[in-house]
């Protein structure tokens, strides 16, 4: 029997937090603007989409503390255990003056209206620490989940390539701390369960893997919150009780990453951000897509497996996890089985998934040499957008020139992630040539009928999902068929 | 060249930080949410529709008030004064609808609860029983449906329209559609109202507008303007959205403070926001131009069609100004201009940066691009030929004079600088060589008009206290909104009285100090603002003066202001040391200072005038590429050159041009508005409504100042207005992409492009001219 304990205990900022008392639906920001008074922080959207709310979370990961920007509007205090929550009011200079982040932004006018700026200044702290000298595109890319309204962004980049001229991460306060807090943090992972409150008000944050696994299959009525991106949405735009909650965002064995000379296995709870080395060096088809996977923070918080498991129509991961043809773990209790990743798709808002059952990991078998893979996100806007439609596609052409394989997945086409069997059909055994792909285009109608709605219409749907076909083709003989922006 | 002000100490025409910006980055710049609440404080929530045009059959608010935490509820009945908070006065935009409701999202009721969360939650257990009425979504619909309009349209005429195009060897018609957008200031509406004794109450409220606040609250409680005070001290971004859409939110929170005698707070959530309050106006332009084979326009007739939305708000002064820039930079030969303000159900349209005129330009560039496509050539060129000339050829559709074109001279150097006509001819060959990509490149230019049509409007007030010590007090009627115009008040003050900046105390903007104030709206901040608070500065100098003279005993002529006090004659004496001596002499060392604009006039009826006390002028590059097979695109690089005069402040005129073309750009490309069929906007929040991103930015982005441009009008420091015009600079984004669709037809058909162009739009613009080809 586990030992249970029935605190949450993390660091916020310089101060130890301990709490009993918490609901499981208790944001972040709402505690740290209403609780705490700390007013810094700005709710600006709450769904995660504008990065007002932005805070540095503060993690262990191999002995390391590890900083991730993160939305505080859809964050849960209740997978706070363990942490050091840094807020905007941390930030301080030597000698108690601005920040080297805030002073860079005073000096280049990167403020007009303010209101979203302690989110980007929280933001390109976090950049800072880690890069302090970084290119445009990764500024770029570490501020995709900031809006700003008034500047037009181009104050803030210049402020965020001036910020080493005014400080080092070595001379940094937070720097210095470093080590405390480390061992602050160390120490609040004490090994116990933590429950918390009863009925729809439980919180679990089990000790072990093993132990949710137990803990689920006891109580199956709960609710699993990895990374709380879509859950922390129903709380705040639905208003739905979401408890009990069993917390998992912390188990440190659901974040291996196992690779072999074959395959790749994420466990459930890596993180996007988390994923990316591998993603980047064992499928560098996927780059492109990662990058535009939601933004920063959200990919910080966003977990793999919470992107399978919610079954959601438009996920980026499920359809080239698809056409790669992944494998699915899921495990009850001690009982564990293993299903097609496109098998779990059953209909919206239907899963192969039993209750007490979650999803564990999910593995990638390696692209086999003389394959051709590419994936392809269609979105309103570039980047932090969610998908019109995502198309993956994958094809062996045989030495007679023929294709002798096709594994073509989407999303946004239909109520859930799908293969585009008639498609693949038609490619089969044909010449892989224009004349090929012409030929195949009608059986997308066959595969698919799209709806219309607020990201594209059906027709848009259809035809960009039968380009990309041709795209697919196109990129296969080398023919330059994909934007690039040309930034360094 | 500077008349008005007679000292320097580089802080007027400087590039001064933001004043609050410490507090921005520190995050304690304070907004009302972040303000102390008073124990006790009560949060309101707003009950909406759910029906885009109804009848209320019933409204079941039982479980609401029984809900836990709840306080009680508002609704019309509740209200001791009117039930309205139109802006117009023409009493058609109730606080809560009764008896039917006219878009998904109105507000019907007010929960008021301990908490926010409270209020918000209880707010959802009403039940309503509707009777569903006909809905009129959008232009075409309502001009199908007889064409109720919400407020009287305008007509600009000047020359023979019918004798232009009948005469005209070639002619261009059709229709462009110009979609919405939402403002998306980062802080929400919001509103906190406190109680004081008998009908007093304090509202701070998240507000362009104070005076208007003020107005309603007094209205809605039937009580005097003396017993109101609106605070604003900051807004966490405005963009003409807090305008009027305040005034609904000031005015429940004042209603449930002074029913309860509790301080009230109100903040929808986002989605509830962006369905509950008015956006840019969408329009459908129909027109029909006459021209010749040189591209010269003889004769325009256009109709100007504006989903208004249920009420009037301001969506009469918006259309006009959409005709007021039915010429953008271009002279009419003969003009006709009428304009359609619609009744719809959907949410009122009102304010958004450019006011209408975005709208009106961006139609003038439709027909400029289809002559030049019809006739081969570059738009450039036919812009070129239609430029408002400087002493011929310079009257606009509305009479009045064009005095100060520089527009020649902006594209000329630009043209130059952006190395536009090498680059073009490589955008060119690059798509002869490219299949799948395709690149456009386009230059647009500005010309906007300056002033509030609404005449009354062009006043302003400050006041300006100096203390003993010498520090001062500065309040004026503009409010903040991230535009810089404070810090740019405040330098007008420390160059008059050639002090430190730090001893400008810049206070909130209240109704307690200054009266009876515009909007700050119009791009007119600085201009008004800043004159009022100079006037105030001249009536302490001229006592300060008069008294120096006295007391070192010397002629007036010889006090001479000096950095960091005066001179009196051969005495040098600090402005600290002016200011204690001055007390113990009984001089006042307030002022009330007052600017009115010179010059303007206007008859609406007559559609003649002098609307504009001057015009601001600028022009820009794009350069896209597009993804002919999805219609994605990326924009490579943009260039502009925009004037505002003699900048007060370049740092803060470079964020206004750089903002103002992002957002134009936002408008222009992604940020659409969906309307489901049930009435309902779907694109209600950031996961589905896309404003650009950092990464949206041009890779090159090369913004520069006219800098030898100063304002012929001696407005203050000959600066111009910056808000308002950067913002249509985005053009040539959307002539850009339409460039590269037109290149898959060989340029042979004009692109057509309606707005916002997203990547469905380019794609099915690629497949009209694809189609067009094949047949």
């Amino acid at each position: 029997m586990i030992e249970t304990t029935n605190a949450i205990r993390f660091l916020l900022n310089g101060e130890e937090i301990i709490l009993t008392d918490v609901a499981p639906d208790l944001t972040l920001l709402d505690w740290l603007r209403l609780e705490r008074r700390l007013r810094g922080s700005k709710e600006g959207c709450a769904e995660g989409d504008c990065g007002a709310c932005t805070v540095l979370v503060g993690r262990m990961m191999d002995d390391e503390i590890i900083y991730d920007s993160v939305t505080a509007c859809i964050r849960f205090v209740g997978s706070l255990h363990g942490t050091h929550v840094v807020t905007v009011e941390h930030l301080r200079g030597e000698n108690g003056n601005l920040h080297p982040v805030q002073q860079a932004m005073v000096d280049h006018h990167g403020s007009q209206c303010g209101f979203c700026t302690p989110g980007f200044v929280m933001s390109l702290y976090g950049l800072w620490m880690r890069n302090p000298d970084p290119s445009r595109s990764a500024i770029e890319k570490a501020l995709q989940g900031n809006l700003c309204r008034c500047t037009g962004y181009a104050p803030i980049i210049r402020a965020a390539q001036a910020i080493s001229s005014h400080g080092q991460p070595q001379g940094d306060p937070l720097w210095a701390e470093r080590i405390a807090v480390k061992e602050k943090i160390k120490a609040l992972h004490d090994g116990r369960r933590v429950e918390i409150g009863a009925g729809d008000k439980r919180i679990i944050i089990p000790a072990s893997l093993d132990d949710f696994a137990a803990v689920y299959e006891a109580n199956p009525e709960a609710r699993i919150v990895a990374g709380s991106t879509d859950v922390g949405l129903w709380v705040t735009k639905f208003m739905r009780n979401i408890g009990p909650v069993i917390f998992i965002g912390h188990l440190q064995e659901l974040k291996r990453i196992a690779e072999n000379a074959s395959e790749v296995r994420f466990y459930a709870g890596v993180s996007y951000s988390e994923a990316t080395s591998v993603i980047e060096a064992n499928f560098p088809q996927l780059g492109e897509l990662w990058d535009r996977i939601a933004g920063e923070q959200i990919r910080n918080m966003g977990t793999i497996g919470g992107n399978i498991a919610n079954g959601s129509p438009i996920g980026d991961t499920p359809p080239p996890f698809i056409a790669l043809g992944a494998k699915l773990h899921l495990r009850r209790g001690e009982h564990r089985r293993e299903i097609k990743l496109e098998d779990y798709f059953i209909a919206y808002g239907k899963q192969d998934r039993q209750p007490g059952e979650f999803v564990e990991s999910v593995t990638l078998p390696l692209l086999p040499a003389g394959e051709t893979f590419a994936a392809y996100k269609i979105s309103k806007r570039r980047e932090e957008d969610i998908s019109a439609l995502c198309g993956a596609f994958r094809v062996f052409i045989n030495h007679a020139g023929t294709v002798g394989m096709a594994r073509i997945a989407f999303g946004g086409m239909a109520a859930t992630p799908k293969r585009a069997k008639a498609v693949e059909a038609a490619l089969l055994g044909k010449p892989w040539t224009m004349e090929t792909i012409e030929a195949a285009i009608p059986a997308f109608a066959e595969d698919f009928q799209p709806i219309s709605d607020m990201r594209a219409s059906a027709q848009y749907r259809l035809l960009a999902a039968q380009n990309l076909l041709k795209r697919f083709f196109l990129e296969s003989q080398g023919e330059g068929a994909r934007l690039k922006r040309a930034v360094a | 060249m500077n008349k008005q002000t007679d000292i320097s100490l580089a802080t007027l025409h400087a590039p001064t930080r933001h004043d609050s910006g410490p507090k921005h980055v520190t995050g304690t710049a304070e907004y009302i949410d972040d303000m102390v609440e008073p124990v006790g404080t009560m949060h309101a929530y707003l009950g909406l529709s759910t029906k885009p045009h109804a009848e209320i059959i019933s409204i079941d608010l039982d479980a609401v008030r029984a809900a836990p935490g709840v306080i009680g509820v508002l609704t019309a009945e509740d209200i001791p004064g009117e039930n309205d908070v139109s802006p117009s006065h023409k009493h058609d935009e109730p606080i809560f609808a009764e008896g039917r409701v006219q878009f998904w999202g109105q507000p019907m009721f007010a929960v008021i609860a301990e908490t926010r969360d409270a209020a918000r939650r209880a707010a959802h257990l009403v039940k309503v029983e509707y009777h569903d009425l006909p809905h009129i979504p959008d232009v075409r619909a309502a001009q199908a449906a007889g064409g109720k309009l919400v407020t009287e349209p305008l007509k600009l005429e000047r020359g023979d329209v019918e004798t232009g195009l009948a005469a005209a060897p070639r002619r261009a018609k059709g229709a462009i559609t110009i979609g919405g957008q939402d403002h998306f200031y980062l802080e929400g509406q919001i509103a906190f109202a406190v109680p004081g004794e008998d009908e007093d109450v304090t509202v701070y409220s998240s507000t362009q507008h104070p005076s208007e606040v003020q107005l309603m609250v007094a209205q809605v409680l039937a009580i005097r303007h003396n017993a109101v005070t609106v605070t604003v001290r900051r807004m966490g971004g405005g963009f003409g959205g807090k305008e009027t859409q305040g005034n609904l939110f000031a005015a429940v929170a004042a209603l449930a403070a002074k029913k309860w005698n509790r301080a009230c707070k109100i903040r929808p959530d986002r989605d509830d926001d962006m369905s509950a309050t008015g956006k840019r106006h969408d329009f459908v332009v129909d027109y029909d131009v006459g021209y010749d084979d040189t591209g010269k326009i003889l004769a325009v007739d256009a109709v100007y069609g504006t989903r208004g939305g249920f009420s009037s708000d301001l969506t009469g002064p918006v259309s006009d100004r959409a005709l007021f820039h039915c010429d953008n930079a271009y002279w009419y030969p003969a003009v006709r201009a009428r304009s359609e303000p619609l009744y719809t159900n959907t949410v009122s349209n009102t304010a958004f940066r450019g006011f209408g005129g975005p709208q009106g330009m961006i139609a003038a560039e439709r027909w400029v691009e289809d002559i030049a496509y019809a006739l081969g050539k570059d738009p450039l060129d036919i812009r070129k030929a239609n430029f408002y000339g400087t002493d011929t050829d310079n009257v606009t559709p509305y009479h009045q004079t064009v005095e100060d074109n520089i527009v020649h001279r902006v594209v000329e150097e630009l043209e130059a600088s952006s190395d536009y006509q090498a680059r073009r001819q490589a955008v060119l060959d690059f798509n002869r060589s490219n299949n799948v990509l395709k690149k456009g490149i386009a230059l647009t230019p500005v010309k906007f008009g300056i002033s509030f049509t609404a005449t009354w409007y062009n006043q302003a007030g400050a006041l300006v206290h100096v203390y003993k010590d010498g520090s001062i007090h500065l309040s004026h009627g503009g409010t903040e909104m991230g535009q810089g115009l404070y810090i740019k008040v405040a330098q007008v003050v420390a160059d008059a009285f050639g002090v430190n900046l730090d001893s400008i105390k810049i206070m909130a903007t209240s109704t307690g100090k200054v009266p009876n104030t515009s909007a700050t709206a119009a791009s007119s901040g600085s201009d008004l603002n800043g004159m009022a608070a100079y006037n105030a500065c001249a009536q302490i100098k001229a006592r300060l003066t008069v008294h120096a003279a006295q007391l070192y005993q010397c002629d007036e002529a010889a006090v001479e202001w000096v950095e960091g006090g005066i001179k009196a004659g051969d005495t040098f004496v600090t402005f600290a040391e002016l200011a204690a001596s001055a007390y113990l002499n009984r001089v006042q060392l307030s002022a009330a200072g007052f600017y009115k604009t010179p010059k303007i006039h206007w008859d609406r009826a007559t559609g003649r005038g002098h609307p504009f006390y001057y015009f601001a002028y600028g022009a820009s590059v794009s350069e896209v590429t597009v993804d002919t097979l999805t219609g994605e695109y990326v924009v490579d690089r943009v260039d502009i050159l925009h004037d505002v005069g003699k900048s007060l402040n370049p740092a803060v005129d470079i964020g206004q041009i750089e903002g103002g073309f992002i957002q134009g750009m936002g408008w222009l490309t992604t940020e659409e508005l969906v309307w489901d069929d049930k009435g309902q906007l779907r694109t209600h929040a950031p996961s589905t409504y896309k404003i650009p991103l950092a990464s949206d930015v041009p890779p090159i982005f090369n913004v520069q100042l006219a800098e030898w441009s100063e304002n012929r009008e001696p407005t203050i420091g000959r600066s111009k207005a910056v808000g308002e015009p950067p913002f249509m600079l985005a053009m040539s984004v959307v002539e850009a992409l339409g460039m590269a669709v037109a290149s898959v037809g060989d340029y042979k058909l004009a692109p057509q492009l309606d707005t916002p162009v997203t990547p469905e739009r380019v794609l099915m613009g690629v497949e009209r001219m694809k189609r067009a080809r094949g047949s």
